[in-house]
């Protein structure tokens, strides 16, 4: 019992992953009818906000102490952060410590402007080309996006650690009365499972409560006739787009401290969450979602050593297996609606 | 006994009843149309002919065998041939090779690996093909590619692709709809041409009056998902229940 | 001759010509000229343009023809270069019975994935082979090491049974007995040809599957896959079944890249993992629009565009740099020194990124389409006022739908 909960768990933060892109490209399939490829690589540049923002912060200036020497025996060099220099130790190391969670507030203009000028400037000229054309220049951008970063930040991975005070885990199985250390999850993926959800119900509450979400959902629904209705559609799908691209660079942003990131995360990432997105039903929010978990969730299981030894390699094709049965017997997915994407 | 025959066909959509114990049965080697106000279900009982819907209860036979749960190619090969409201033809290819398709999969059947025949070789394929093309006087425009051609010339295209084939049906959607005038009398003499040429059977729903009075033999009339009448087009003409069924939908 | 129509067996002809005489053609510059950098006539070199011509004939048939874009040819390259270096570990360094089995091996296994993938069309179609191909990525790298030795790769060592290999038998592939990595070197006025065994080797076989390849375009067969692309409502309602067809091209396009992948190995007795990973299905993808989908020589063109410029490219470094711009002034050959580093060296796949967007943006027709559309351009202007005629009778092919 205790090990089903703990692999639930395990499976939450990926989960959480997932489901946080698979969001956003079923938002941006669903109004503007386009296969994002560079989905990924959002994701990505989203946890790379994370890297700079601590290297911004980090930042620091070099002072030669002589009254201190080192081993051997040269003047010390001290290096002060700029941050630690400005507001004093104490406050400008908080800084530093908790730049992973300031890099949300970051990374939202930035992810929103990316977002945006993509739109702008390369998706708009896609919407009527056929879906292959979109499917090429996206993944173009993908590659393009993705050396872009590894000229900036090389091809190793970035440790990127969360605040001090979430380092250690949380005993989640005395809470629901089972022995010590049964259960133990990490502070940090608890708070990113929490933040998923969060960002998820709030996405859903905007498009549910909003003027602009109730057209964006029509949309969705039938683009035709809402743009007779005289709507300038295109303006809020631009914004549309902008805030897809924003929610999986905050998806990326508080990863960052869960899986030290690199260049090449984006597209590992993609290729699962379309699967996610295709077993979820392609164009349905609640499918992303629920199949990200689920899926998430069921690659944990499967990567417990009782199940690998019984299948050997199961953890590695598990996601793709249960897509293939699921596209073999649900076509449409879990979720999907009839008459989107049918040829 | 007819070469098609609907008998007791219910198609529920939800609660919505679309066909209601519809029976049908068309003559051979007669033009048969089915005519009917808006949501009549006339586009429903078509789809259940050709595979594409099937129906809740009741049957389809054609030529005594049953359609239903057949795949369109298979139906194809049956015999039954159908041209669409918006001509469905190859737009990319030339209208030669819009012909030569129907062609090699009349000889040929639903699946063939020829990947090592050379389609200038099959000359009977071609005469076949060319022969076809001179029917419908579309000769001259036999490399130009499809989907650059007028709406009527690209209906005749699929016209002469259903008839290469040789089908013993031929069923017809609105094969007018949108059409300028000169445009729908080219299209109905094709047809009657077609009809007198060919041993062919044809049945056609149709919007257009002056269309289905030019040419149907029989005229079924479908309201509300059931037939109201069958008869010959003098008879639907001044009857009562048809003006009724259109009247009302006026009003 | 060969069951062509005249106009083919010239075009055959031609090409056939052109394959072997490479190693010529592409050394236009002489050795020691500063220009001879830019010479492509070796045997590395030359063999992988074949190879990727081949992997992109193949590619074409699918894409190109039924408009059906496969994100996940690589994995067929890896399963034929894996083919082939068991085979070596098994029997000996002949590369025939690798070959052999790597068709057999990708054909099965494209059967396979095809099968499931091909149930669906469009977008579903081309994220189910991304899908699939990883998958075998990730079971390659791990689950499978027994076959693939996982990350090392998997290559031939000293106690492998090798049961066929005689004594003094070549220690490197061959084909029975012609060493794949030798070569005749010919000096001639200051020009050095190197006309090696691999690339002869690669060259015949590159103009076989050309043939058929020709063969199946111009074949019932082919006609039915270009009408597939075109309208799928009409086929069925012609009487044809499509899956049979686009499964047909699906296979037969994985046995081409089974072949690629077995004579990648045959060049070099390695094979690993990353093969098989999506960049390379990318590159596929990206050499046949970049010469022009569902065109004959397309992709051809492409592999070979892409193939000299990743060398060329890989080539040139900051000091190459310097040397070219050294007559600007120092500031300005500097800055552009500076703007092309992210390109050139290692930088090679930002460039084809870059490349990849600029195709699909401008140029959806490819390279051929371009040039066809130069020529009429050309041709516009020095007769201004005729009308231009090809407009009517070969409208611009339409952007390939999946």
């Amino acid at each position: 019992m205790d090990a089903i909960i703990l692999q639930i768990l395990n499976g939450l933060d990926k989960g959480s992953a997932y489901a946080l892109i698979a969001l956003g490209l079923t938002l941006i399939f669903g109004t503007l009818g386009v296969v994002n490829f560079a989905h990924g690589a959002l994701f990505m540049l989203g946890s790379f906000c994370a890297v700079t923002l601590q290297r911004l912060l980090s930042l620091s200036f070099t002072v030669v102490d002589p009254t201190k020497k080192d081993f051997l025996g040269n003047p010390l060099k001290v290096d002060t952060p700029y941050v630690v220099d400005w507001f004093g130790d104490a406050a400008g190391n908080a800084i530093i410590n908790w730049s992973v969670p300031l890099a949300i507030l970051f990374a939202i203009p930035v992810m929103l402007f990316i977002g945006y000028a993509m739109e702008r400037g390369l998706i708009k000229h896609f919407y009527k080309r056929p879906h292959a054309d979109q499917i090429l220049v996206t993944f173009g951008l993908a590659i393009v996006i993705q050396e872009i970063v590894k000229y900036f930040y090389g091809a190793n991975p970035i440790p990127t650690p969360a605040p001090a005070a979430f380092k250690g885990s949380l005993d989640f199985g005395v809470m629901i009365g089972f022995a010590e250390n049964t259960i133990i999850y990490p502070y940090w993926r608890l708070i990113y499972f929490v933040f998923s959800a969060v960002i998820v119900s709030a996405v859903f509450a905007f498009l549910r409560f909003t003027t602009f979400g109730m057209v964006v959902r029509a949309g969705m629904a039938d683009r035709e006739t809402v743009g007779l209705l005289g709507i300038n559609i295109d303006k809020r799908f631009t914004i549309m787009f902008g805030m897809a691209a924003a929610v999986a660079g905050l998806a990326g942003v508080m990863y960052a401290p869960i899986n030290s990131p690199n260049y090449h995360m984006g597209m590992d990432f993609l290729v699962l969450s379309f699967v996610v997105v295709v077993v979820g039903g392609m164009g349905s929010l609640p499918g992303a979602v629920l199949a990200g978990f689920l899926l998430g969730i069921l690659e944990s299981f499967a990567s417990m050593n009782e199940v690998k030894s019984l299948i050997p390699g199961i953890d590695q094709i598990i996601i793709y297996l249960v897509a293939i049965i699921i596209l073999l017997t649900r076509p449409r997915g879990l979720m999907g609606r009839k008459g989107v994407m049918e040829e | 006994m007819g070469i098609l025959e609907v008998k007791d066909v219910n198609k529920r959509f939800g609660g919505l009843q679309a066909l209601g114990n519809v029976n049908l049965s068309v003559a051979e080697n007669s033009v048969h149309a089915i005519i009917g106000p808006n949501g009549a279900g006339k586009s429903t009982l078509l789809n259940c002919l050709i595979g594409k819907l099937e129906p809740d209860t009741g049957s389809v036979t054609f030529q005594g065998q049953s359609v239903l749960g057949r795949t369109p190619y298979e139906i194809n090969q049956m015999g039954i041939s159908r041209v669409f409201q918006t001509p469905e033809i190859f737009t990319d290819l030339t209208v030669m090779e819009n012909m030569l398709i129907p062609c090699f999969a009349k000889r040929d059947g639903a699946f063939r690996m020829h990947a090592f025949e050379t389609i200038s070789n099959e000359k009977e394929v071609i005469e076949r093909a060319e022969h076809m093309l001179e029917e419908v006087n579309m000769t001259e425009k036999l490399h130009m590619v499809a989907g650059s051609m007028s709406r009527g010339d690209k209906r005749r295209l699929e016209m002469a692709m259903c008839l290469v084939q040789a089908p013993k049906l031929l069923l017809l959607d609105e094969p007018t709809a949108g059409m300028a005038r000169a445009d729908t009398n080219n299209t109905i003499d094709l047809l009657k041409e077609i009809h007198e040429k060919h041993d062919i059977t044809i049945a056609i729903i149709e919007h257009d009056m002056h269309v289905v009075f030019s040419l149907a033999e029989r005229i079924t009339v479908l309201a509300q998902g059931t037939p109201l009448v069958e008869d010959t087009p003098e008879n639907i003409k001044g009857h009562p229940k048809v003006k009724e069924a259109y009247l009302g939908e006026a009003a | 001759m060969l069951g062509l129509s005249k106009k083919d067996t010239t075009f055959l002809l031609i090409v056939m010509f052109l394959t072997l005489a490479t190693p010529i053609l592409l050394q236009p510059f002489p050795e020691g000229s500063g220009l001879a950098q830019f010479n492509a006539g070796y045997p590395d070199l030359m063999q992988r343009f074949a190879i990727y011509g081949i992997f992109a004939i193949g590619f074409n048939i699918l894409f190109g023809l039924t408009g059906y874009l496969s994100f996940g040819h690589a994995a067929f390259l890896g399963v034929g270069s894996y083919s082939v270096v068991w085979m070596y570990k098994l029997l000996s360094y002949n590369v025939l019975p690798g070959l052999i089995l790597a068709v057999i091996m990708s054909a099965l296994f494209a059967l396979l994935i095809g099968y499931v993938s091909l149930r669906r069309s469009g977008i579903y179609f081309s994220i189910l082979t991304l899908a699939m191909a990883q998958m075998s990525f990730n079971l390659a790298y791990s689950v499978l090491t027994p076959l693939t030795n996982g990350e090392t790769g998997l290559q031939v060592y000293g106690d492998d049974p090798q049961v066929l290999m005689g004594e003094g038998g070549p220690t490197s592939p061959h084909f029975f007995g012609i060493v794949m990595n030798e070569a005749t070197k010919v000096d001639f006025a200051g020009w050095q040809f190197t006309f090696s065994n691999g690339y002869y080797f690669c060259a015949i076989i590159a103009i076989i599957v050309f043939y058929i390849s020709l063969r199946i375009f111009r074949s019932p067969f082919g006609l039915m896959l270009r009408a597939i692309k075109t309208n799928q409502t009409r086929m069925s309602y012609t009487g044809l079944n499509t899956r049979p067809y686009t499964l047909a091209a699906f296979v037969i396009s994985g046995m081409y890249a089974g072949l690629a992948g077995g004579l990648l190995a045959a060049m070099d007795p390695l094979a690993g993992a990353e093969r098989m990973q999506w960049t390379a299905s990318g590159e596929v993808v990206l050499m046949t629009i970049l010469g022009g989908a569902g065109t004959l020589m397309g992709p051809v063109l492409g592999a070979g565009f892409i193939k000299y410029f990743e060398n060329i490219f890989s080539k040139i470094n900051d000091n190459v740099l310097h040397g070219w711009f050294a007559v600007l002034p120092d500031g300005l050959e500097d800055t552009i020194v500076f703007l092309m580093h992210p390109f050139i060296g290692k930088g090679w796949h930002l460039t084809l990124g870059l490349l990849f967007m600029l195709v699909v943006i401008f140029l959806p027709g490819g390279l051929i389409e371009g040039g066809q559309r130069l020529r009429n351009w050309i041709k516009r202007d020095k007769e201004p006022k005729g009308p231009s005629k090809d407009t009517e009778h070969h409208p611009k092919p339409k952007p390939h739908v999946a």
